[in-house]
């Protein structure tokens, strides 16, 4: 988690949500939520603190953030191994 | 809480890999197509009311169908009758709204011809196909004179004892044919051959029989047929066949019976092209169809003989997109390779038809954020309960709905009590009233049949 975490950092993140990996040369596109958690993970690489500012900007749960937060970095650690 | 102070909604986090093949980075952004009714009824509300998963029917959408392909071809040949192939969705509102639009009963087992039976399909107008007709089906087929199709010579030789025992003389009868169209693969586990002259031998025994009296031929080429040109060339040699059983035996031929298969929009699984690419009109198999009929019969009232009546037994084509299957989602998953899963409490217990379909899914509400593939999972306990492989959907909640189309044919029929309960059917007819058509099954529906000896109740006090 938290190095997959760390290892966002190097993503070049367009407003648009669009994002390119300069080690692998892959790109992907993000949604908007996507996008607030790749912002967040610039300078954050706690993942339950990370959960902690999503819960405040949107109305759902811990929990429900939480997993979805988890799949979503699952989901980008297949990709930048 | 004023509005201004409210938090925006959690959407999902979604990320998607372009891939070489160049998905531009708009591509896949927008949001996915959505259906939220059926026929002018809200599927949230459907799912209310009567429950997940859940099967949803279209009257109107039904009698449109068979009456398009009924017009498609009483427009072009005068004497036409449709067959409603029962296995296809025998469920009693389905077959009934087809015989209210003048369909007939196509039949292949005893069972399926005491249900068309009880629906009060006269026997004169029911066609019995099928490999196995058992003595006592016979002998009731003969008595209230439905129209048998002879599928091999052990039961033709059982039916002319059946007739003669009845005293029966010159029962009119079909013989199945089977014969290669170029086409398709030839289905030849059923009916007689033509190339190596069963046939031909089977008209010789029916000729030389007094209880029986050759009137029909039969065919039915195959399912999902996308070239309407196997049907000209069908038509092409059953039509050579009737020229020469009658010159041989001297019967005449009254009904063409060209059996179903024409397709319907759906997509099967390993064809890359849309469905509505694939797929002919009903107009343009009536073409072809009756284009050979019209070459082929040109002389043969001339001749002295009577236009056959051509029957078809069209099944697929008819219902399947009259019909919906609402399912729920009941989780979502990362599998161990990375690719996302959903599990949905529908599975190939009740849509069989997923083994060989990729069905058109839609979520019933809009939904935003980036598709991704995903695949489904049925309810099932079972390494095969895979709904399907691969399907491009955004992110969805539990609960959120997802419905299936089309699933008219077939499954109705082939579901299984396997596991779990089968759901409700439920019909939006035409007036917008829903009428549950088949109700969901109970524990009692399953156990009723069962007998549990008294010594071997488990006692565990
Ligand atoms: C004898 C016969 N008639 C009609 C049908 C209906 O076929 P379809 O649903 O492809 O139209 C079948 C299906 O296999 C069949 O075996």
């Amino acid at each position: 988690m938290k190095n997959t975490l760390l290892a966002s950092k190097r993503l070049a993140i367009s407003e648009s949500g669009f994002v390119f990996d300069p080690v692998s040369g892959q790109s992907f596109s993000v949604n908007e939520t996507g996008l607030v958690i790749l912002h967040l993970a610039q300078h954050e690489d706690d993942l339950d603190k990370l959960v902690e500012q999503l819960a405040e900007q949107f109305d759902a749960s811990i929990l429900e953030i939480n997993r979805d937060v988890q799949d979503f970095i699952y989901r980008l650690k297949g990709f930048l191994k | 809480m004023s509005i201004t102070e409210k938090k925006p909604a959690w959407v999902a986090p979604v990320i998607v890999r372009h891939s070489s093949s160049g998905m531009n980075k708009f591509g896949g952004v927008r949001e996915a197509q959505f259906r939220n009714e059926i026929a002018g009824v809200s599927i949230a509300e459907l799912v209310e009311k009567y429950g997940s998963p859940l099967f949803v029917l279209s009257e109107e959408h039904l009698r449109q169908s068979v009456r398009r392909i009924n017009r498609a071809f009483s427009t072009r040949y005068a004497k036409v009758r449709q067959a409603w192939s029962y296995k296809t969705n025998y469920i009693n509102a389905v077959s009934a709204i087809l015989h209210q639009e003048g369909c007939d009963a196509e039949v292949v087992s005893e069972f399926e011809y005491d249900k068309a039976r009880r629906l009060g399909v006269p026997a004169s107008r029911i066609f019995f196909n099928g490999p196995h007709k058992p003595r006592s089906a016979l002998a009731k087929a003969v008595k209230e004179g439905a129209r048998i199709h002879i599928d091999h010579l052990d039961e033709l030789a059982l039916l002319e004892e059946v007739a003669n025992e009845q005293g029966v003389l010159e029962f009119p009868v079909t013989i199945r044919l089977n014969f290669d169209t170029g086409f398709t693969e030839n289905w030849g586990r059923f009916g007689f051959n033509l190339e190596n002259g069963q046939a031909m031998e089977a008209a010789r025994r029916i000729a030389a029989s007094p209880n029986l009296k050759l009137t029909g031929l039969h065919n039915h080429i195959g399912t999902f047929i996308t070239d309407p040109r196997a049907y000209t060339a069908q038509v092409g040699i059953m039509i050579g066949f009737m020229n020469s059983v009658e010159a041989a035996t001297g019967c005449t031929i009254t009904t063409l019976d060209i059996g179903g298969g024409f397709a319907s929009r759906n997509a099967l699984q390993g064809v890359y092209l849309p469905p509505e690419q694939i797929t002919p009109t009903a107009e343009q198999y009536a073409e072809a169809i009756c284009g050979a009929l019209a070459v082929g019969l040109k002389n043969r009232e001339q001749n002295g003989k009577p236009l056959p009546e051509l029957i078809l037994e069209t099944g697929r084509a008819v219902v399947d997109e009259a019909e919906w299957l609402i399912s729920s989602v009941v989780a979502n998953k990362r599998l161990p390779d990375g690719r996302r899963a959903m599990v949905i409490d529908a599975g190939v217990n009740i849509l069989f038809t997923a083994f060989w379909y990729n069905h058109e899914v839609r979520p019933a509400r809009p939904v935003e954020g980036i598709p991704e593939d995903t695949v489904l999972y049925g309810p099932l306990c079972m390494n095969i309960d895979i709904v399907r492989q691969s399907v491009s959907l955004p992110p969805m909640k539990t609960g959120d709905l997802l419905s299936f189309w089309p699933v008219g044919a077939y499954n109705n029929t082939q579901w299984m009590q396997f596991i779990q309960l089968r759901p409700a059917v439920v019909l939006v007819r035409q007036n917008g009233q829903v009428d549950v058509v088949r109700r969901a099954e109970t524990l009692d529906d399953v156990e009723n049949p069962e007998h549990l000896p008294i010594d071997l109740q488990p006692n565990f006090s």
